[in-house]
């Protein structure tokens, strides 16, 4: 496909990546992918570590059936290159010549101690984008600290406001540390590259997943600032406002709902609510003659979100998930499902949408399904998404170093031999 | 490169006509403003955002631009008043749309159209436009107008059912989470499709659903129930690959620390930092293996938790980072404001606003070698810069103006 470098015609089509990144940074260059560009992921011979994070493909812990590469690392292409030995580094810089961003989520100061640094790559091809992430930044009195998704989620502010407020703080039990960071750099990578696109010009992006974490809160931050008020978490109630709070989240017979009781613009949903529960027969007189239109948000007390939690409760139980759902759209009620992985396969707009994308591994004699593309075109095309399955270790090395680079067959034995790819 | 105007921000020069309100299209152009785009937001007095209505107030006070809510995510825009029922706001909005190379919002699919605003209607006065249009479920099926907002999305993606402890019920990420998760994808997107309309001259349409953008965010969870049949479900602060893996409590209220052991050597680290004679309960048998310290995490975790307790948390952070133990205070959002990272990022800025005064503001995460990004202005007074805007960027005579303001378009 002409000006196109992964052969699909996406928005990014025209460009390319050299993606160096492990687990702490794959989601950068799979957002890049799934724009379109042509993305290489870089791995060490044998393998990327990210390999080694489960779950994994019928539970048999190889690396090329781990589930958390396959969603990070799929559209993109693999070569094997070990950096730490000259022959890697002249290919890499080989390979930067041509490339438009570079990716890379080392520990700070490596890509400078393999004399890798931007300042040298740029000096081989000054139109380069490169984009590094960490967990803390490139300096700084942290930037040498052991990170872990568990660490920056509390050192970013997160934990400290989530979870019940009888027990310690909690993170989400998915690491997201590394892919708020990793986000990021996707957008970083993304404003560098519209400077160099008006400028000629490439530079150096250093992203801190800390920050990124810290930029979740809402008006937490806000709240210390200007209240000097220290918001807390609170298990399943959400804070509306000063002193009151309403539940969120409610067990039903099979799973949990989400529920917020609510007056005003919508207090139609909290009435048909009530009727539902008193056509199964519950008591609800003293919910019924609350004056709910004229609750607005943060109005529902902390005594009457007491009276009503018995009731609630009660009737929740008595159905479950799917009946509470499918009740809730019929009757206007602001009733949402927690969902479960089960429940989000079936969803009827991710459905509609076509949001799932069936990917053929044929390594395995199996077709996969997979989350597909974030944003579609208004009509519904597609200018994004997945298209290309998770590559094996290396796959692409006589692709890329001989049909790319020119390299012999002897260069590519000799390369093999010496443990550079 | 000669003949080439010296520019100093990455999005200098490009218009961006802002229609987004609440937080998760704020937060996607305050980046675009933070990077030198002209951001103009339309708002309206008669409905004025959410956020506006927001807490924290300015003394507790609240009022239409005391919010700190709002001023945080905003800063660095422009903001203009728009009757956008009134039959002449169309004309108005298609003149600012010729002004625009891009135009975001984040209403229910059909709210533009039905003001005729729809992208095919952009697109004739502004061949090469780029919209960006975010929604809770996207574009098209059956649940294209289902409302909701952050909190419910935590749980309708599944995230809620991920965090929690096992033997309790399950309890939303804070906040409205999925809106801080999807400005990050909305940038790219918005700027891929900006570097698209700048190669071909061809407007677009992006169209986020932020249901399908934030289920990246658990990938691999979705994969593991397509593939192996498993239903990942929230396990509290453990993890499958480390042990110990946890929070534990420090002296204070409320004060903990986070640490993680996924190696030999972090354990030995913690074991040398717990007892440097080489000798105690970190040293049983049975704590030796990751397996062992898995087979008996509960014991692990409360014996941990009785030599946590009297540390002082910022201490026992430092000295187990010596350690080479991955560890973290659990940050409160006053703690924020002292982190010495942090602080060392210029992560929180100050800016200084007319009904607030000095306000407390978040930087990017990102920090350009060439291009730094800056916030300069505080959020809008509402309505601040209608006159401004039309008068001085879009060019209308003070005929037009007033005519406008005569018909009660400009509030």
């Amino acid at each position: 496909m002409p000006g196109t470098k992964a052969g699909i015609d996406f928005l990014l089509s025209p460009y390319r990546v050299l993606d160096l990144t492990d687990d702490r940074g794959l989601l950068c260059g799979k957002i890049l992918a799934d724009l379109g560009a042509d993305v290489i992921q870089i791995e060490p011979p044998g393998g990327s570590s990210a390999r080694d994070i489960g779950p994994f493909y019928g539970d048999d812990p190889r690396p090329e059936k781990s589930l958390f590469w396959w969603a990070y690392a799929a559209n993109k292409r693999s070569i094997t290159l070990d950096l730490a030995k000259q022959d890697g580094r002249a290919l890499l810089e080989k390979l930067a010549a041509e490339a438009d961003f570079l990716i890379e989520s080392f520990a700070p100061g490596y890509m400078e101690n393999i004399g890798l640094s931007y300042d040298h790559l740029a000096s081989i091809n000054p139109k380069l984008v490169m984009v590094s992430i960490t967990a803390f930044g490139q300096d700084g009195p942290y930037s040498n600290y052991q990170g872990a998704d568990i660490v920056g989620m509390a050192l970013g502010g997160f934990m400290y406001l989530t979870g019940d407020d009888d027990r310690a703080p909690i993170r989400v039990s998915f690491p997201h540390f590394y892919l708020h960071g990793s986000a990021a750099g996707a957008a970083a990578a993304m404003l560098a590259h519209t400077y160099r696109a008006t400028t000629g010009q490439g530079q150096y992006v250093d992203v801190s997943c800390q920050q990124a974490v810290a930029k979740t809160l809402a008006h937490a931050p806000q709240i210390w600032d200007i209240e000097g008020a220290i918001l807390k978490r609170m298990g399943v109630y959400r804070q509306t406002s000063g002193e009151n709070r309403v539940r969120i989240n409610w067990p039903c017979k099979d799973g949990f709902v989400n529920y917020m009781v609510q007056g005003g613009t919508v207090a139609y949903s909290t009435r048909a609510l009530l009727a539902w529960a008193n056509e199964d027969g519950l008591d609800t007189a003293v919910l019924d003659a609350v004056k709910w239109e004229e609750l607005g948000y943060g109005a529902v007390s902390l005594e009457l979100m007491d009276q009503l939690s018995g009731p609630l409760g009660e009737f929740f139980n008595l159905h479950t998930r799917a009946e509470l759902v499918q009740g809730s759209l019929d009757r206007r009620i602001l009733l949402f499902p927690v969902a479960t992985p089960a429940a989000l396969q079936g969803h009827p707009q991710l459905e509609a949408r076509g949001y799932f994308k069936q990917i053929e591994h044929p390594e395995l004699g199996t077709t996969v399904q997979y989350p597909g593309a974030f944003i579609k075109s208004g009509d519904g095309k597609d200018i994004a998404g997945l298209y290309r399955r998770p590559p094996l270790i290396g796959e692409h090395n006589l692709e890329i170093y001989r049909g790319e680079l020119g390299l012999s067959g002897q260069d590519i034995e000799a390369l093999k031999r010496s443990g550079v790819i | 490169m000669p003949d080439q105007p010296t520019i100093n921000k990455p999005l200098e020069g490009v218009n961006v006509l802002d229609f987004c309100w609440v937080a998760v299209g704020p937060m996607t152009t305050k980046y675009l403003g933070e990077y030198g785009a002209t951001v103009v937001r339309v708002e309206s007095v008669k409905r004025p955002g959410t956020l506006r209505r927001g807490a924290p107030f300015k003394d507790g006070i609240s009022g239409i631009n005391r919010s700190g809510y709002f001023a945080s995510y905003n800063a660095n825009k422009m903001g203009i008043t728009v009757d956008m029922r009134h039959p002449r706001a169309r004309e108005l909005m298609l003149r600012m749309a010729k002004w625009a190379h891009i135009v975001t919002e984040n209403f229910t699919p059909g709210t533009m159209e039905s003001w005729g605003l729809g992208f095919e209607r952009l697109k004739e006065v502004n061949p090469s436009i780029v919209m960006f249009s975010t929604s809770m479920m996207g574009r098209g099926g059956p649940m294209e107008r289902q409302p909701g907002f952050g909190p419910v999305l935590s749980s309708l993606v599944g995230l809620t059912n991920l965090t929690g402890w096992p033997d309790r019920d399950p309890v939303n990420p804070y906040g409205a989470y999925t809106d801080f998760i999807v400005p990050r994808f909305a940038v790219a997107s918005i700027l891929a499709g900006l570097d698209r309309s700048r190669r071909t001259g061809e407007g677009i349409h992006i169209d986020m659903s932020q249901l399908e953008t934030t289920l990246h965010f658990s990938a691999p969870v979705l994969l593991d129930y397509a593939v192996n049949g498993r239903e990942q479900s929230r396990m509290g602060n453990r993890d499958r690959g480390a042990a110990p893996h946890g929070v534990f409590p420090c002296a204070g209220d409320d004060r903990w620390i986070a640490l993680g052991c996924f190696s030999d050597a972090h354990w030995e680290g913690l074991q040398r930092t717990i007892a440097p004679d080489g000798t105690g309960w970190p040293y049983r048998p049975d704590f030796g293996t990751l397996l062992g310290r898995k087979a008996n995490e509960d014991e692990l975790e409360q014996l941990l938790a009785a030599w946590t307790s009297p540390w002082e948390v910022g201490a026992l952070m430092e000295t187990l980072q010596s350690a080479g133990v991955p560890a973290g205070m659990v940050n409160d959002c006053r703690d924020l404001f002292d982190d010495a990272q942090l602080q060392h990022r210029g992560h929180f800025q100050w800016l200084d606003h007319p009904e607030i005064g000095p306000y407390a503001t978040d930087k990017s995460e990102m920090i350009f070698s060439l291009t730094p990004g800056s916030l300069d202005t505080p959020a809008p007074l509402l309505g601040q810069h209608t006159s401004h805007v039309l008068k001085d960027l879009i060019g209308l005579t003070d005929d037009e103006y007033q005519s406008l303001e005569e018909d009660g378009v400009l509030e």
